[in-house]
């Protein structure tokens, strides 16, 4: 085997691990090696088209030529047709670049996600990593800060709060110790761009954090990981040891003054410490519960000491922002809402998967253009946007383009830009009762609006189903979607009656069939 | 008479010097930096509508009661998590919040029994009340959702019960162990509507709670519930008094119905104890009412016979005649009297007069003498007073703690709270004690250093870290010029810097690492303000007064004497321990420390008594006993005291009382000191009199009477009785009376009285022209013997010595739910945590004698032997056992030596020579007491025709 090796890129993102991407990587590996061929696997990020994993791409002369989705029963075709070669064959894809799903898109947080090795500073380095980083140190906190600021960047997270506002805030408070907190418990149902960016390109990640450190005075940073992520836990440990070994953390970073020290923290399984000060409770080692504010955590966040609490997103944009300067940033997007923003789309949807888009894009066109509508190709009845606890619109309502204010002004919101599909099958009381379920079964329990009120919604959302006392039980909800909007303490119990109120009232209908006849059905 | 109901500001009052302007509901209001927007509301008056909100903990904002609007914010945020600021417009009512706080209610009511009638709670429900507030007339939901209805009751706890299916989740019980007690014994378990409150083990009772009670007093609802409230119902009237066990001194609300106390709470006012409490002063009052009480007095001619009970008449006249007999027969000297601690300065004030004006010598001690009496010589001798320099609200301000034989969480629980909640803030914490006491790591708190020496090298322990600030250029030499005596400071420096006191020549005595000894001396001296906290293990040595001079050195050097966060403090160990040493209990002193060979002192006291005193100091408690074994000695008064069990070398104690002819006992129950005694008159708990207690922060506060005196009469009155009897008539109609007596005679009481006590709740002596207001922290400016006086500690060994025989070193101390010798405590349901004394043994130790936990072991010593069972613990060090002394029939002191301060007499009863072996039965002294307990108790048969 004197040629060099012919590269190969499978990606070991969950996603394509789920749909058999180690089984695929090894047989290849031994396919390959029973031929006698020089193969080089490197195990990427996924490119976010979830619908084509998993899926391979092999570097060739014309460059990387994707095929997918690849079985296992493909495998021996895929050689026969000398697939390393960038041969045709059924599967062949071709650029994924070229792909219209990814052509159309804006990638900038996401720029590097499925085409590096994700543990590569090599890698990272030669696809404009460390370039934010290299700024930034040249710049003092102020002129970071402005950046940000000048970036329009908002939390990802859902709360949409200016991130230039909260870093100025963290850098004003005076204290011994400050801390950086990456808010990676990412818990809404139909999100996972956390989750990606952390296996696909975990540098980004932490370069946003030494930024963010290097803007307030930071010494030490931590990311919270759900423990539902094991690979993005081992991943983002691996690259943060490796940061450590090459000198992007841990004393003196680049020769600066600068010192950061970064930490994987693995949380326990709870919905609610993705709520900011609940996960600040649940790193300091207690449990996992709300707390009141103020003081705000910018102030006193962990351990009482100032913090920056930021979302994955929030922070995977960062470098960019610093290489290209916030204006590169704020060249994107409509309105108060700038960039782009790395939109999931799941639920019964053809083409599931991330799509870094900029904000203005209609949401129309996001699930059909991008996610080519339903995968049950019935009709689309319901969407819901921005988690759990995001509002659910109808059809009709989808032209509305992707800003915060445009969807809050439809009392919905965008939360972690989750957007999960649903078709004409849908029952809409059973959407509104799973959400109290929900809030239900996440509930910290502190606030009495969301301890109880998630119980009694639910409780009352089957009376109004079944229809007890009907007319009646519809103004208990309506009253206790008030208590719990205005009382609860977070916005667990806060935002619990926006999927309802939404179901309420824009299929008021579902709430009036008559039980039997539903039974019938 | 009514219950006294404390206001509620819901978060705690902030001191703040900037204040902050806004306007609620229309009224402006000013108030310090930090102030709630609820507790300024409250401040005019307003009570906005609250669960989880209570001022004894730091704000939670869970039950979403309290919401308000305020201009130009968002929403409806939480009144006791908002900071009131300047300009800041609020609305507390509105049909809004009127719907948002009834719709809250709403939830709670859903998932609560409706059984308000049989409620334990019934009158006394902050949710009933919050239910009537917010208009609650339905609840939409039904009772037929999810709900706790069929939670299974804990009662466990002899004291409380707890009922989850009350509880609505409002974590001021949870709060309260965290922040209040330190405890950390509760949390919520589950989530959301599953949350309750839960130990980390089955039930409470078998948990790390310390039943301090202030869960139970957070609580809002029947959800945790003292049992006697279940038992008897809401008390109707309530009165501030001042607890009776330690020297903490809390200020409790007795409440009542009738003469019957239904429950103690503790009072957020009492300086001391700033709402808080313990288990014991909290719950375990039952002994009061106990039927071991005695009621009638009682004569006997000899020991052996049966009490005979008798009239007060003639029990007073039986005392009066013998000791008038014994004084003419074996000349004045040959009776005295011992006071008590546990009783009221105003009493013990009497009998030392009784002593000194009616006996006509000095042979008045008290127990003291058996406790702290090296403090009050020590401290004396350095800084010119008897007493700690400090009040215990300065421990807020501490930087390094430094812990010195004592054991405040068991000892002194709720002062140890407090010094918590300062640790846990970021103290550092030094201590230094040979047993890992539950300080050294407990939740949230680690000792910096825990220097664990052995038994009986405090002075060698105390010198080397003298050494190091000295030999390290660690001295205040500025503080110490201005405010010391220079020479004196000097010699003391030569001295201590002399090599033999380094941490590396001392190690070997002390076997604390000479590093461990270093670093902590280096952060006493420069740590910020450094406060050491001392107890018994400091005193009760034969160095027990240089032990205390080498504390005070220690902290004159360092410039920690004079201002808030530092000084040197004694854990007193009784409530009035400091009181009786101020009351002139001493042979050698008056009241206020002045000797009785002061001609200006005596002849002040001579001339207001109207009798010529004695100018020689008398006898203390162990000389009086040597002296009755000699026959000598012949009468004597003890009040409130059961040297018979507490002194150490029992035997030797018996062998004296038994030589006497007269030994009057006045106690509440029939102690062990009164089975040698031949007049028994019946004492008043501290529920059944009035008077003043002075707890270790030399704050008076006032004892109030709740209930009649069970024996007809206040200890105060039997004592004149008993005096005029003896020719010495005293008139006094109530204890302010003694008060005001006292202030007369002792310059630095001289402005205390009742009234003013009412006026300002306690007083802290000194309370005089220069100091109207009392004095909660000494030495500010000056010492009060002028220059601080540095004093020379050279280490002398005590000659109690382990040897081949008895190779082990045995050490005293108590236990958090027992008291001292236990008469009240055993008589209470607190022996459900402490049914005996045990033997705490080191594995080590235990695994060379074959010793398995629980074993009955033989304790013997060169002075006597006793059984009991052994606790393996890691607590120890190996060589090293420990044991209480709060039962009886265990006789802890049976085993202590006589030896004791150089000073002050003080026994050494923390450093004994001791062997253990396994053993299979009690031994002969348990058994001789097993059967005295029988023989000398017994009462003569009333009269059936009665």
């Amino acid at each position: 085997m004197s040629s060099s090796p012919t590269r190969l890129y499978i990606p070991c993102d969950s996603a394509a691990l789920s749909v058999g991407a180690d089984r695929i990587a090894a047989k290849i590996a031994q396919d390959a090696k029973q031929r006698g061929l020089n193969i080089d696997i490197v195990r990427n990020g996924s490119r976010g088209l979830l619908s084509l994993e998993p899926l391979i791409e092999v570097e060739t002369s014309q460059g990387r030529i994707a095929y997918g989705p690849v079985r296992s029963k493909d495998i021996s075709s895929l050689f026969d047709a000398n697939f390393l070669a960038g041969a045709e064959h059924p599967l062949r894809i071709g650029s994924i670049e070229a792909h219209p799903a990814f052509k159309a898109q804006t990638r900038l947080s996401f720029a590097r996600v499925g085409v590096i090795d994700p543990l590569s500073i090599d890698d990272y380095k030669a696809h404009g990593g460390f370039k934010g980083l290299a700024k930034a140190i040249t710049l003092s906190s102020s002129q970071i800060i402005e950046q940000v600021t000048q970036s329009g960047l908002r939390g990802r997270g859902g709360a949409g709060f200016p991130t230039g506002i909260k870093w100025q805030t963290v850098f004003k408070a005076e204290a011994d110790q400050k801390y950086i907190v990456c808010n990676a418990d990412e818990g809404d149902s139909g999100t996972f761009a956390d989750r990606m960016l952390m296996e696909g390109d975990p540098f980004t990640l932490i370069e946003g954090m030494i930024i963010a450190a290097c803007a307030v005075g930071a010494t030490r940073g931590y990311i919270y990981i759900r423990s539902e992520y094991p690979h993005a836990m081992k991943t983002m440990s691996a690259a943060i040891a490796l940061a450590h070994e090459h000198g992007y953390l841990g004393p003196n970073i680049l020769g600066s003054a600068h010192s950061f020290t970064l930490e994987a923290r693995l949380g326990a399984g709870a919905y609610i410490c993705g709520e900011e000060t609940s996960l600040l409770e649940s790193l300091e080692g207690k449990r996992g519960i709300v707390r009141a504010k103020p003081p705000l955590p910018a102030l006193e966040g962990l351990f009482g000491k100032p913090t920056i609490v930021n979302n994955v997103l929030t922070l995977g944009a960062i470098p960019f922002i610093l290489a290209e300067g916030g204006q590169a940033y704020a060249d994107f997007g409509r309105n108060k809402s700038r960039g782009t923003l790395p939109v999931q789309l799941a639920g019964n949807i053809k083409h599931g998967g991330l799509y870094e888009v900029p904000f203005g894009m209609s949401i129309r066109s996001i699930i059909m253009d991008l996610g080519g509508g339903t995968y049950s190709g019935r009709p689309i009845r319901a969407v819901q946007i921005g988690g759990p606890l995001g509002a659910y619109l109808p059809a009709h309502m989808l032209d509305i383009p992707l800003d915060y204010e445009a969807l809050s002004a439809q009392k919905a919101l965008l939360g972690h830009g989750g957007i999960v599909v649903f078709d004409d099958t849908v029952d809409m009381a059973k959407q509104a009762r799973f959400a109290f379920e929900f809030c239900a079964k996440e509930s910290c329990g502190k606030c009495t609006p969301c301890r109880i009120g998630a119980v009694r919604g639910a409780e009352v959302v089957n009376r109004i189903i079944a229809n007890q006392d009907r007319e009646k039980n519809k103004i208990v909800l309506r009253d206790l979607c008030e208590v719990m909007t205005d009382g609860s303490l977070c916005a667990m119990g806060g935002l619990t009656p926006m999927p309802v109120m939404s179901a309420v009232t824009h299929f008021p209908e579902d709430f009036d069939q008559m039980p039997d006849r539903k039974a019938a059905e | 008479m009514s219950l006294i109901k404390e206001i509620d500001y819901g978060t705690p009052i902030r001191v703040n010097t900037d204040q902050v302007t806004l306007t609620i509901d229309g009224v402006n209001v000013t108030v310090p930096k930090g102030t709630s927007v609820m507790a300024a509301a409250m401040m005019m008056g307003t009570a906005i509508p609250k669960l989880c909100a209570t001022d004894m903990l730091e704000p939670f904002g869970s039950c979403r009661m309290c919401l308000v609007e305020i201009e130009g914010r968002r929403g409806t945020p939480a009144s006791c998590t908002t900071p009131a600021e300047n300009g800041m417009v609020v609305h507390t009512q509105n049909e809004r919040l009127a719907k948002l706080r009834k719709g809250v209610m709403e939830l709670y009511i859903s998932d609560h029994p409706l059984d308000c009638l049989t409620c334990a709670a019934n009158g006394d429900c902050e949710l009933q009340d919050m239910a009537g507030a917010v208009g609650l007339r339905d609840v939409r939901y039904g009772y037929e959702g999810e709900n706790h209805f069929k939670s299974v009751k804990d009662q466990s706890n002899p004291y409380f019960d707890y009922d989850p299916a009350k509880c609505i989740v409002c974590n001021r019980c949870v709060r309260a162990c965290e922040e209040v007690q330190g405890t950390f014994a509760l949390t919520i378990t589950g989530r959301g509507f599953d949350s309750r409150v839960s130990t980390s083990a089955d039930n409470f009772l078998g948990s790390e709670c310390v039943s301090c009670g202030a869960c139970v007093q957070a609580c809002p609802t029947a959800t945790l519930v003292e049992k006697s409230i279940v038992e008897m119902g809401q008390p109707d009237h309530s009165k501030v008094t001042t607890c009776a066990y330690c020297g903490v001194g809390c200020s409790f609300k007795a409440e009542m119905q009738g003469t019957r106390v239904v429950r103690m709470v503790p009072y957020k006012d009492g300086k001391a104890n700033e709402g808080h409490s313990c288990i014991k002063g909290r719950f375990a009052w039952g002994y009061a009412t106990h039927k071991d009480r005695m009621t009638k007095p009682m004569v006997r001619a000899k020991i052996t016979d049966p009490w005979r009970e008798v009239s007060w008449e003639e029990a007073i006249q039986k005392v009066a005649s013998e000791f008038k007999r014994l004084q003419q027969n074996y000349g004045k000297d040959s009776i005295g009297a011992i006071t008590s601690s546990r009783c009221t300065n105003e009493e013990v004030f009497l009998i030392q007069k009784m002593v000194r004006a009616g006996f006509g010598n000095n042979n008045v001690d008290t127990c003291a003498r058996v406790c702290h009496s090296p403090t009050g010589y020590g401290l004396k001798t350095t800084f010119g007073t008897s007493a700690g320099t400090q009040d215990f609200k300065s421990v807020e301000d501490a930087d390094v703690i430094l812990v010195i034989g004592a054991n405040p969480t068991d000892g002194h629980p709720v002062f140890a709270s407090r010094m918590k909640k300062r640790l846990r803030q970021g103290a550092h914490l030094i201590i230094a004690d040979p047993r890992s006491i539950d300080l050294v790591k407990s939740p949230h708190i680690k000792a910096d250093y825990h220097l664990k020496l052995l038994p009986g090298t405090n002075v060698a322990l105390i010198n080397a870290l003298a050494h190091v600030i000295v030999t390290e250029g660690l001295v205040k030499e500025d503080y110490v010029r201005e405010r010391c005596d220079w020479a004196d400071f000097e010699a003391w420096a030569r001295f201590i810097a002399e090599e033999r006191h380094s941490p590396e020549q001392t190690q070997a005595y002390t076997g604390v690492p000479a590093q461990d000894m270093r670093q902590a001396a280096r952060l006493y001296a420069t740590g910020g303000n450094a406060a050491i906290y001392y107890g018994l293990g400091v005193t009760e040595h034969s160095q027990g007064s240089t032990m205390v001079m080498g504390m005070a050195n220690l902290a004159m050097a360092t410039g920690n004497i004079g201002r808030r966060g530092v000084g040197v403090n004694p854990l007193r160990g009784q409530n009035n321990v400091q009181g009786s040493c101020d009351m002139g209990s001493f042979p050698h002193e008056f009241s206020g420390y002045r000797h009785v060979s002061d001609d200006a002192t005596r002849s002040m006291f001579a001339s207001l008594w109207g009798v010529s005193l004695d100018e020689e100091p008398g006898l203390r408690i162990p000389n009086m006993l040597d002296e009755a074994v000699e026959g000598r000695f012949r009468g004597l008064f003890v009040q409130g005291e059961d040297i018979a069990q507490s002194d150490p070398n029992t035997q030797h104690v018996i062998a004296g009382l038994e030589a006497m002819d007269c030994v009057v006992v006045q106690d509440l129950f029939l102690n062990e000191t009164a089975k040698y005694a031949h007049v028994f008159l019946p004492g008043a708990s501290f529920l059944e009199k009035d008077g003043t207690f002075t707890n270790a922060e030399r704050r008076i506060s006032r004892v109030r009477q709740v209930m009649p005196p069970l024996a007809g009469r206040q200890e105060w009155q039997i004592i004149c009785d008993i005096s005029e009897a003896m020719g010495y008539p005293m008139h006094y109609t109530h204890p302010s009376e003694i008060m005001d007596e006292i202030a007369q005679l002792t310059p630095t009481f001289k402005n205390v009285s009742y009234q003013k006590i009412d006026e300002m709740g306690s007083i802290q002596w000194p309370c005089n022209d220069a100091a109207p207001e009392g004095t909660p922290i000494m030495h500010i400016d000056h010492f009060v013997r002028g220059k601080g006086k540095f004093m020379l500690t050279e280490f002398v060994p005590t000659e109690e010595r382990t040897g081949p025989r008895f190779p082990l070193l045995l050490t005293t101390g108590r236990i958090l739910s027992q008291y001292n010798v236990g008469a009240q405590t055993r008589r209470t349901a607190n022996t459900a945590w402490h049914p005996e004394d045990v033997l705490e043994i080191h594995p080590f130790d235990a695994e060379a004698r074959g010793i398995r936990d629980g074993d009955l072991v033989a304790l013997a010593s060169r002075k006597g032997d006793i059984s009991l069972h052994a606790k393996i613990s890691e607590r120890m060090q190996p060589g090293v056992v420990y044991t209480t002394f709060h039962h009886a029939n265990t006789g802890a002191n049976v085993i202590t030596t006589d030896y004791s301060d150089w000073a002050t007499d003080c026994p050494e009863y923390k450093v004994t020579a001791v062997e253990v072996r396994r053993t299979n039965s009690l031994s002969s002294w348990q058994e001789d007491f097993n059967e005295d307990d029988k023989r000398l108790t017994r009462i003569e048969a009333v009269n059936a025709a009665e």
